[in-house]
C-alpha cells in the first residue's frame, strides 16, 4: 500500500477535518429527528407525575387515536428500566469484577435472579412501590418499569462482569504500569472493552421487555387493580372486551415502535460500538446503518454525545486519584473466614425468615401439591424444549449453512423474538374452545412460543460458523443423511444448542405464570402447574402461596440448570468447541 | 568498567524471590540480586518458566515479589521511571496512536496541550509521522510496535522495560525495529538511561545488549552474566559474534558439574519429574536432522536453531527430551546423537515404536510407573485421575496435566499403554 493511499484511510477517521462549518442536509434531518425524539420524551415523562386518581378519570380506551400516545408511554417505560439496568451494570458488575468479596455475593445472586420467575415478584414490587408513592401514579410507574427492569438487568451485569474479568492481561499491565486511577481505568480500558457484548446483551434485554411491558402495565393485586396508559393496559382490554381489531392494531402499533428503535437508536448504536471490538485486524463486514451515517456527517454528533462526555469527564474531574491495585495482593485469612462465615449467617436468616413466614399460614400438604405442580410444569419444559429442537436446530442449520438466507432471515427471526408472545395467547384460547381441546395439554405450547427463538438464533449462529473446510471435507467424502447430522452439523452446532436451549428453557419456567392461565372475555382456560398456583395465588393476594410458589419455581430452575445444561455445556466447551 | 562502580546503580534488585502455585511454595525466582546502571543495555536470557518476566514485572511494580527489594536511584518509594514495551503490543484497538501514546501522560495529569505536543515529538521520533490518527488495526505488526515503544518512551522513564519485544514480528520487520531503537540508544535520541531486555533469542541479546545475566530455570537464578565487548554496530557473520552466541548456548544447557545425565534437566525427580511439552513429532524430527547430512551425528544447537528456525524456547526442551530418553548427548554447544538414536533414524515405523518404547519404560520413570500398574492389575485398567492426584502431590495441578499429557501422547505413539479421554482411564488394549 502507497502512502498516499494510507494517508486518505488515516484522514478519513476524523470527519471533522474535511466537512465544512456551515450545516448541511444531514444536520437538517437530523436535527428534526432529535426534535422529534426529544418533544415526545418529554411529553410522555410529563404524563407519570400526577395524582393516581386520574387514571380513573381517564380510563383506557380502545380509541385508535390514543394508541400512539400510548406507544409512547411503554416505549419510555422500556427505555427507562434499560437505563436503569445500565446504571445498575455498572454499579454493580464492576463493584464484583474489582472486589473478590462483593463477587462472592454478587455473583450467586446474579445467577439466582437470572433464574427465578420474575412475573411472580409483581405482587411484592407493586406492593411496595405503590407504598413509596401513596396516591401517586409515579409509584404505579416504577412498579412496571422495576418489572421490566428485572427482566433486562441481570444478563447486562452477567456479561458486563464477564467483559471484565476477561480483559487481556496485557491492556491491564498497561494501566497498572501507568498507574491509571480506577475511573480513568473504567473509562479508557473497562468500559470500551466491555461495550460490544453489552450492547448484544442490551439488544436481548430489550426484546425480553416486552413480554413484561404487556403483563405489567395492568396489574390486579387483591382488590386493587391500577391500568397505566401504555400498549399493555390496551391490550388487557381489548381482551377483556374481545375485541379482535383493537389486538391487531396493538400489534400493528408494537411492530412500528419495534422498527423505530431498532433503526433509530440500537443500529446505530451496534455500528458505533464496532469500534470497540477487540481485535487487531480490521474487520470486512462492518455492521451498518444509515441513522449513524447520517449522524456522523453532521456536526451535531458531539452535541448528542455531550451529555455522556459531560458524564466522563465529571467523573474525572472527581476522580480523586490513586492506583488501582495490582490483582495479586495476598489475603488474610482470617478476615475470609469472618466474612464467610457472615455470609452464611445472612444467607441462613433469610431462608430462616421466607420458611417461617410461609409456614405461618401453609402445611405440609400446600408444599407437597406445589411439588407435585412443580413436577407437571417441569414435564412441560421438558417435552416442549424437545419438540422445539426437533423443529429448529434442522431449520437453524439449514439456515446457517446458506449465508444469503441466513442474512434476509436474521431480521424477520430478531423481530419475531421481541414480539412478546403473551399477545397471541386469546387466539390460542379461541382455537381450545372451538375445538374442544384439552387446556392441560394445548396451553403448553403458549410457554415456549416466545422463547423458541433463542433455540433457532443461537443454532443458526452455530452452522454458519461450521467451518468451510469440515463442510467440503464432508462433502469430498460423500458424507450424507444421519451420518452428516451425527457427526458434522449436530456436534458443531451442539455449543450454541446448548446456549439456546438454557435461555429457552428459563424463559419458559417464566412464561408458565402466564401461560397456564389465559383469559378472553368470559372465556378462562386452566392448565394445572405451577405456573398457574402462582398466578392464581396472585390474583388472590395470597402473599405466602405466592411466596412458596416462587421458591419452588426457583429452586427447580436452579437445580435443572445447574444438573442439566451446565453439565451439557462443560461436556461441549471441553470436547465440541471448533477453533 | 570503573566509572560504572563508582556511581550508584540505577536500579537495584535485592535478594528477590517469589512464589507460584496453588501453596505458593514452587519458587519461580530464588534471591536474585541485580544492579542495572545508567548507560547500558541488560539482557535478560533465559527459558520459560526461568522468572525472567517475574522479574520484570516486580521492576515494572506490577507484581509484589513475596520477599527482596527493588530500589531506584531518584526515589525510594514507588517505580516512577519505569515504562514497559510488551511482547503483544498492548494497544488499545478503541484508541488512536496518539491517544495510545498519550495514555500515560494523561494519567499523570499532564495539561492536554502539552500532552499533545509530547506525543507528537514521541510518534515523530520513532517514524510514524502522519499515523497519529490511525486505528491500531490499520497499522502492520512492526508499526504497531512503533506505538508500544512511542507509548513508553513518551513518559520519559529513566528505565525502559522490553517484554519480548521483538518475537511477535516476522525476521525482517523485527531486523529493522532493532536497528532503529538501536540507532536511537546510541545517538542518545530517547531520554531513557537504560534498557533491560528480555528475550530468549541468544543472537538478540548479543546483538543488542551491553552485559547479558543467563538465568537457570526451576527456580530462577542468575547462572552467568556475560559482559558483549563486541563494538556497535555488530555483525551477526562476525567470527566473534558466532563465538559468543556457541558459548552462550554452550552456558546454557550445561549442568552443574557431577550431576548425572539424567537428573536436574527437569524440575523433580522419579515419578515426579515434571515433562516438557514435546511431541514425538518434534523427536524423530530432531533426530533425522541431526542424523542427516551436513550434521552427521553432531550438530551445533547454534546452528542447529538456525536451520530449524526454533528459538532456545522450543529447541532446548527437544533436545532435553532427546538427552532423557538417552537418544543424545550434550558437549559443550554441541548435541551429539547416541548409536539408539541413530538406530532409531534408520528403522521403520515399528522398529522406531519398539525402539521409543524401550527408552521410554528405562528412562521415564512416569511411564515406567503407569504401564507397571496396568500389569499388575487384573483388569489392566487405571483411570487417569488416579496417576493425576499422585502428581499434584508433588506440582502444581497444571503441571500435573501437561506432564501426563505429555507421557500420554508418548505412551500411545510407543504403543505401550492406550488411553480413553471419554472414560478418563489408562488400559494395555489398543483400540479395535
Amino acid at each position: 500500500m502507497s502512502e498516499t493511499t494510507f494517508r486518505t484511510r488515516v484522514l478519513r477517521a476524523s470527519p471533522r477535518l474535511w466537512i465544512g462549518l456551515a450545516p448541511n442536509r444531514a444536520d437538517l434531518i437530523a436535527f428534526i429527528l432529535l426534535a422529534a425524539i426529544a418533544a415526545a420524551a418529554l411529553k410522555g415523562i410529563g404524563g407519570t407525575v400526577g395524582p393516581i386518581t386520574e387514571l380513573a378519570q381517564h380510563p383506557i380506551t380502545l380509541d385508535p387515536a390514543n394508541l400512539p400516545w400510548y406507544a409512547l408511554r411503554t416505549t419510555l417505560r422500556m427505555f427507562a428500566a434499560l437505563f436503569a439496568s445500565l446504571g445498575f451494570t455498572f454499579v454493580f458488575a464492576t463493584l464484583a469484577a474489582r472486589s473478590r468479596r462483593a463477587a462472592q455475593i454478587i455473583v450467586p445472586m446474579l445467577d439466582i435472579l437470572q433464574s427465578v420467575p420474575i412475573l411472580g415478584f409483581l405482587t411484592f414490587t407493586v406492593t411496595f412501590f405503590m407504598g413509596l408513592f401513596p396516591g401517586q401514579v409515579m409509584g404505579a410507574e416504577l412498579a412496571s418499569i422495576f418489572a421490566i427492569f428485572t427482566s433486562q438487568a441481570w444478563n447486562m451485569a452477567f456479561s458486563f462482569y464477564q467483559s471484565l474479568r476477561t480483559v487481556p492481561s496485557d491492556l491491564d499491565e498497561v494501566s497498572h504500569g501507568f498507574a491509571l486511577s480506577p475511573v480513568r481505568r473504567f473509562l479508557r480500558l473497562d468500559l470500551p472493552f466491555a461495550t460490544p457484548a453489552l450492547v448484544w446483551n442490551a439488544m436481548m434485554s430489550m426484546s425480553g421487555g416486552w413480554f413484561f411491558v404487556v403483563a405489567s402495565e395492568a396489574i390486579t393485586v387483591g382488590n386493587t387493580t391500577v391500568a397505566l396508559p401504555g400498549l399493555g393496559s390496551w391490550l388487557a382490554i381489548a381482551i377483556e372486551r374481545q375485541d379482535f381489531a383493537a389486538i391487531w392494531m396493538a400489534v400493528g402499533a408494537m411492530a412500528i415502535v419495534i422498527l423505530l428503535y431498532d433503526q433509530l437508536v440500537f443500529r446505530p448504536v451496534v455500528a458505533w460500538a464496532d469500534r470497540f471490538r477487540f481485535e487487531q485486524t480490521a474487520g470486512s463486514d462492518r455492521p451498518k446503518s444509515w441513522a449513524y451515517d447520517l449522524f456522523r456527517a453532521t456536526q451535531m454528533l458531539p452535541l448528542i454525545f455531550a451529555p455522556v462526555t459531560a458524564l466522563g469527564r465529571l467523573l474525572l474531574a472527581l476522580d480523586l486519584g490513586g492506583r488501582t491495585r495490582p490483582a495479586s495482593a495476598p489475603a488474610r485469612p482470617r478476615g475470609e473466614w469472618l466474612w464467610r462465615a457472615l455470609v452464611v449467617a445472612a444467607l441462613g436468616y433469610g431462608i430462616w425468615t421466607l420458611a417461617d413466614y410461609v409456614a405461618a399460614t401453609l402445611t405440609w400438604r400446600d408444599a407437597a401439591a406445589v411439588f407435585g405442580l412443580a413436577l407437571l410444569t417441569l414435564l412441560r419444559v421438558v417435552v416442549l424444549i424437545a419438540v422445539a429442537s426437533v423443529i429448529w436446530v434442522p431449520i437453524g442449520v439449514w439456515i446457517g449453512l446458506r449465508p444469503a438466507w441466513a442474512e434476509r432471515l436474521q431480521p424477520v427471526a430478531q423481530f419475531l423474538s421481541a414480539f412478546p408472545a403473551n399477545i397471541l395467547f386469546p387466539f390460542a384460547v379461541i382455537l381450545i374452545v372451538r375445538f374442544h381441546l384439552n387446556p392441560a395439554i394445548w396451553l403448553s405450547p403458549l410457554m415456549i412460543l416466545g422463547t423458541q427463538w433463542y433455540i433457532l438464533f443461537n443454532v443458526i449462529a452455530g452452522a454458519s460458523a461450521i467451518p468451510t473446510d469440515l463442510r467440503e471435507a464432508a462433502g469430498m467424502f460423500g458424507v450424507r443423511g444421519w451420518q452428516w447430522w451425527r457427526q458434522v452439523a449436530l456436534p458443531a452446532v451442539f455449543p450454541y444448542f446448548v446456549t439456546g436451549a438454557l435461555t429457552a428453557s428459563g424463559g419458559s419456567w417464566n412464561a408458565s405464570i402466564v401461560a397456564e392461565v389465559v383469559v378472553w372475555g368470559h372465556e378462562r382456560l386452566e392448565a394445572p402447574g405451577l405456573g398457574a398456583w402462582i398466578a392464581k395465588a396472585t390474583a388472590a393476594g395470597n402473599y405466602p402461596r405466592v411466596a412458596l410458589g416462587i421458591a419452588t419455581m426457583s429452586a427447580f430452575v436452579l437445580a435443572f440448570n445447574h444438573l442439566v445444561w451446565r453439565p451439557m455445556y462443560r461436556f461441549a466447551e471441553r470436547r465440541l468447541r471448533l477453533a | 568498567m570503573a566509572s560504572i562502580f563508582t556511581r550508584r546503580p540505577l536500579v537495584s534488585v535485592e535478594h528477590l524471590t517469589h512464589h507460584y502455585g496453588p501453596k505458593r511454595t514452587q519458587p519461580v525466582i530464588d534471591d536474585v540480586s541485580i544492579a542495572l546502571h545508567e548507560g547500558e543495555i541488560v539482557g535478560l536470557l533465559g527459558r520459560s518458566g526461568s522468572g525472567k518476566s517475574t522479574l520484570l514485572r516486580s521492576i515494572a511494580g506490577l507484581l509484589h515479589p513475596d520477599q527482596g527489594d527493588v530500589r531506584f536511584a531518584a526515589r525510594e518509594d514507588a517505580n516512577p521511571d519505569v515504562a514497559m514495551v510488551f511482547q503483544t503490543f498492548a494497544l488499545f484497538p478503541w484508541l488512536t496512536v496518539q491517544q495510545n501514546v498519550e495514555l500515560g501522560l494523561e494519567a499523570r495529569r499532564v495539561a492536554p496541550a502539552e500532552r499533545r505536543a509530547r506525543a507528537l515529538a514521541a510518534i515523530d521520533l520513532i517514524g510514524l509521522d502522519g499515523f497519529e490518527n490511525a486505528y491500531p488495526k490499520e497499522l502492520s505488526g512492526g508499526m504497531r510496535q512503533r506505538v508500544g515503544l512511542a507509548r513508553a518512551i513518551v513518559v520519559d522513564p529513566a528505565l525502559l522495560l522490553l517484554d519480548e519485544p521483538f518475537s511477535a514480528l516476522d525476521v525482517l520487520t523485527a531486523e529493522t525495529l532493532r536497528t532503529d531503537l538501536l540507532d536511537l540508544w546510541s545517538e542518545g535520541r530517547m531520554p531513557i538511561k537504560s534498557m533491560l531486555l528480555v528475550t530468549h533469542n541468544i543472537e538478540e541479546a548479543v546483538l543488542m545488549c551491553d552485559r547479558i545475566l543467563v538465568f537457570s530455570s526451576n527456580p530462577g537464578r542468575v547462572a552467568a552474566e556475560i559482559e558483549v565487548k563486541l563494538p556497535q554496530p555488530r555483525d551477526r557473520l562476525d567470527p566473534d559474534f558466532r563465538a559468543m552466541v556457541d558459548a552462550i548456548y554452550a552456558r546454557m544447557t550445561a549442568r552443574p558439574a557431577g550431576t548425572p545425565a539424567r537428573d536436574g534437566l527437569f524440575p523433580g525427580t522419579g515419578i515426579s519429574m515434571a515433562l516438557p511439552h514435546v511431541s514425538t513429532n518434534s523427536i524423530a524430527g530432531l533426530i533425522e536432522e541431526v542424523d542427516a547430512q551436513p550434521f552427521d551425528g553432531k550438530a551445533a544447537l547454534a546452528e542447529l536453531g538456525d536451520s530449524l528456525g526454533l528459538e532456545i524456547d522450543e529447541l532446548f526442551p527437544i533436545a532435553e527430551t532427546l538427552q532423557l530418553l538417552r537418544f543424545a548427548e550434550l558437549r559443550g554447544a554441541d548435541l551429539v546423537l547416541t548409536p539408539q538414536a541413530r538406530r532409531y533414524a534408520g528403522a521403520d515405523v515399528d522398529q522406531r515404536k519398539a525402539i521409543f518404547g524401550h527408552a521410554l519404560i528405562a528412562h521415564v520413570p512416569l511411564a515406567q510407573h503407569i504401564r507397571r500398574i496396568l500389569d499388575e492389575r487384573a483388569s489392566h485398567r487405571a483411570t487417569g485421575s488416579r496417576f493425576r492426584d499422585e502428581l499434584e502431590d508433588h506440582m502444581s495441578p497444571d503441571y500435573a496435566d501437561a506432564t501426563l499429557r505429555t507421557v500420554t501422547q508418548w505412551g500411545r505413539y510407543a504403543e505401550i499403554f492406550a488411553f480413553d479421554e471419554d472414560q478418563d482411564s489408562f488400559s494395555l488394549e489398543d483400540p479395535a
